[in-house]
């Protein structure tokens, strides 16, 4: 596709507003238009989404292709990919940019396969090469420790996004833009899932995503016992619990809990490790944090090696200390 | 019910970090830890295995590798799988995405007959979580990712995919292609009678013109440019007291004291 141009956004909708992810990803795409000298689209797909498309124009879209329909209602793979590649045929951009998401991951890939192009997923940068014009795709592989630039020679480009990783441009209602509503067109029979039911699975308290303090436990709390002196300690810090991949395995937290690579992203003020060893695989959750504090009985564990301030001891003994120390300056 | 699952052989990915080493581009095994079935591809074997318990049938494990140890790509029939097929070449090493999937979809054709395909949610090397899919796409069969739980009935499956908040539970047409992640519960350990059968048990090998591989499409489309180690600075503060008691009281102080609290 030698006449391919511009910079096309999937922004994600959640709860009647565009998710955070869409901003930073039309933030980053906004800087990629300019290196290109092209222009900056965005695509929202769902049903009832067609009042964000302003949104999307206050977060920097020149335009917006709005594909509202009932059956887009629900995440379904093949409707999805059937919709983007009808635009992406329609408009051959030269980039595409989805979120690193339950729905990117999933459909970026297939759409990238349909296309005949190639996709890099989990960008943590994404630029302009000066000399090709290429998009540089920078994503962490081998679990986080190493990172990996990718280009490839086929248009589109297409990359998914990781959360956090880029910012948002300041919201400005005043951006003028372009709405163009595009039909679904979709063959009901073609689409081979359907969605039965969806389960929430309540966490009490403070969203992990969104909380200011989280404190995590790892394999070295030793059961769903332990994880209670956790909560006391982020409850005096109003913060939210957090967990690696053995404790919610083991059943003593919950599976939403867990922060790292195939778990949550968080970039909290402080985040607490405790009895976790530092595996790449949790670091990439959450070394965006501004204070990482470790409580490890091991000197030598990895979690040292990222962490700004650390105890070396037995948590059973130094974590309750320090949370009885906390609450006394945070009440004082 | 046919089930065949691919799973790939990788540098340990629990491996101290401390022994993870980038030359020329090229990540160098660390030595003495031996290569390891990529941990998601092992719950695929799990979620396959547990199907077969309920329901009876026949479980194909497909490898696509170069240097593959029998002793590492055996796993997992010794925990239960039927058949082993490798595609081993240095003709594959190069590969991406796209080739790996465009040679596995040819591999498992030539399988013939299969109600699942199963495949972990993404690779413990490149993280790419793109194979499985692109195997549904080249291969015209719908797909979920990210699978905690698998129940076939009939010619559908009722799947339950993992989301942030929860998870959904969706119904998908079979033959289909499923990816899976460890909340779908920890890989069986292998019998004494699951390592007996592996090892007198012989892969099948295939090489690039036994599934009539185009050797033009076995090269890549992602281009890697470079590979690097993200430098970490390491500034750590220990906190020490008399008792272990004062260390963790003292942090807190320390704390208040450069206003993080
Ligand atoms: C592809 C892939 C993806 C993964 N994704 C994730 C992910 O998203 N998130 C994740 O967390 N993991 C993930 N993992 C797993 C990861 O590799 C590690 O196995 C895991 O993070 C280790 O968890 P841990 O630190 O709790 O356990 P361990 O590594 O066992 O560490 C336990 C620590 O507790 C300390 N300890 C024990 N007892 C005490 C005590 N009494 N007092 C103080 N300290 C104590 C020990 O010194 C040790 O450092 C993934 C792995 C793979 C292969």
């Amino acid at each position: 596709m030698p006449d391919s141009k511009g910079v096309l956004v999937h922004a994600e909708i959640a709860d009647g507003k565009l998710c955070a992810i869409a901003t930073e990803m039309l933030g980053c795409g906004r800087k990629l238009a300019s290196a290109l000298g092209q222009e900056l689209a965005a695509v929202l797909i769902g049903s009832g989404v067609s009042n964000n498309a302003q949104e999307a124009i206050a977060f920097g879209a020149d335009k917006v292709y709005v594909i509202d329909d009932p059956t887009l209602a629900d995440y379904r793979t093949d409707a999805y990919v059937s919709v983007m590649e009808k635009l992406a045929k329609q408009v051959t951009p030269q980039v595409i940019l989805l979120g690193q998401t339950s729905t990117g991951r999933d459909l970026a890939p297939r759409l990238a396969f349909r296309l005949n192009t190639a996709a890099t997923l989990d960008c943590i940068a994404l630029d302009i090469d000066p000399s090709s014009k290429r998009l540089l795709q920078t994503k962490p592989v081998y679990g986080g420790n190493a990172q990996a630039v990718f280009t490839c020679d086929t248009d589109p480009q297409i990359a998914t996004v990781r959360s956090k990783a880029m910012s948002a441009l300041p919201q400005d209602a005043s951006r003028k833009g372009e709405v163009i509503t595009i039909a679904a067109g979709l063959d009901a029979s073609a689409i081979r899932t359907t969605v039965l039911n969806k389960v929430k699975e309540q966490v009490a308290g403070i969203k992990l995503e969104d909380a200011s303090v989280v404190v995590s436990g790892g394999r070295g709390i030793g059961g769903a016992e332990g994880f209670k002196q956790l909560a006391e300690l982020a409850q005096a810090l109003k913060g939210a619990i957090g967990a690696s991949r053995p404790a919610c395995d083991s059943g003593w937290v919950s599976d939403a809990c867990q922060v790292g690579l195939t778990g949550k992203l968080v970039a909290p003020d402080i985040y607490i490790a405790v009895g976790i060893s530092g595996s790449s695989q949790h670091l990439a959750g959450c070394t965006g944090a501004k204070t990482i504090i470790a409580f490890n009985k091991d000197p030598d564990a990895n979690i040292f090696k990222v962490a700004h301030y650390g105890v070396v001891g037995d948590w059973k003994v130094t974590l309750p200390a320090f949370t009885k120390k906390v609450k006394e300056l945070v009440s004082g | 019910m046919n089930i065949i699952v691919c799973a790939k052989q990788v540098i340990d990915p629990e491996a101290p970090p401390a022994s993870f080493k980038v030359e020329a581009n090229k990540v160098m095994p660390p030595a003495g830890v031996p290569p390891v079935i990529s941990p998601f591809d092992e719950s695929a074997v799990e979620a396959a295995l547990k199907l077969k318990d309920a329901k009876g049938g026949k479980v194909t494990v497909l490898s696509l590798g170069t240097n593959l140890l029998r002793d590492v790509v055996k796993k997992p029939l010794s925990m239960g799988a039927d058949e082993l097929v490798l595609l081993e070449d240095p003709a594959f090493a190069e590969g991406d995405s796209y080739s790996i999937a465009y040679a596995l979809s040819l591999a498992i054709k030539k399988i013939g007959a299969f109600d699942l395909i199963l495949c972990g949610r993404q690779a413990a090397d490149w993280d790419s979580g793109q194979v499985g899919l692109g195997v549904a796409e080249i291969l015209g069969l719908p797909s979920i990712t990210l699978a905690r739980k698998i129940e076939v009935t009939d010619s559908k499956a009722k799947v339950e995919r993992i989301n942030p908040d929860g998870y959904d539970v969706i119904e998908i047409s079979l033959p289909a292609l499923i990816t899976v992640s460890n909340e779908i519960g920890a890989p069986r350990y292998p019998t004494m009678k699951g390592i007996m059968a592996a090892k007198r048990k012989e892969p099948v090998v295939w090489k690039p013109a036994d599934i009539g591989a185009d050797p033009a499409r076995l090269g890549r489309r992602a281009k890697l440019v470079k590979l690097f180690q993200p430098v970490r600075e390491g500034k750590v503060e220990i906190i020490t007291g008399e008792t272990p008691e004062e260390a963790g009281a003292k942090l807190a102080l320390k704390l208040r004291e450069i206003k993080v609290l």
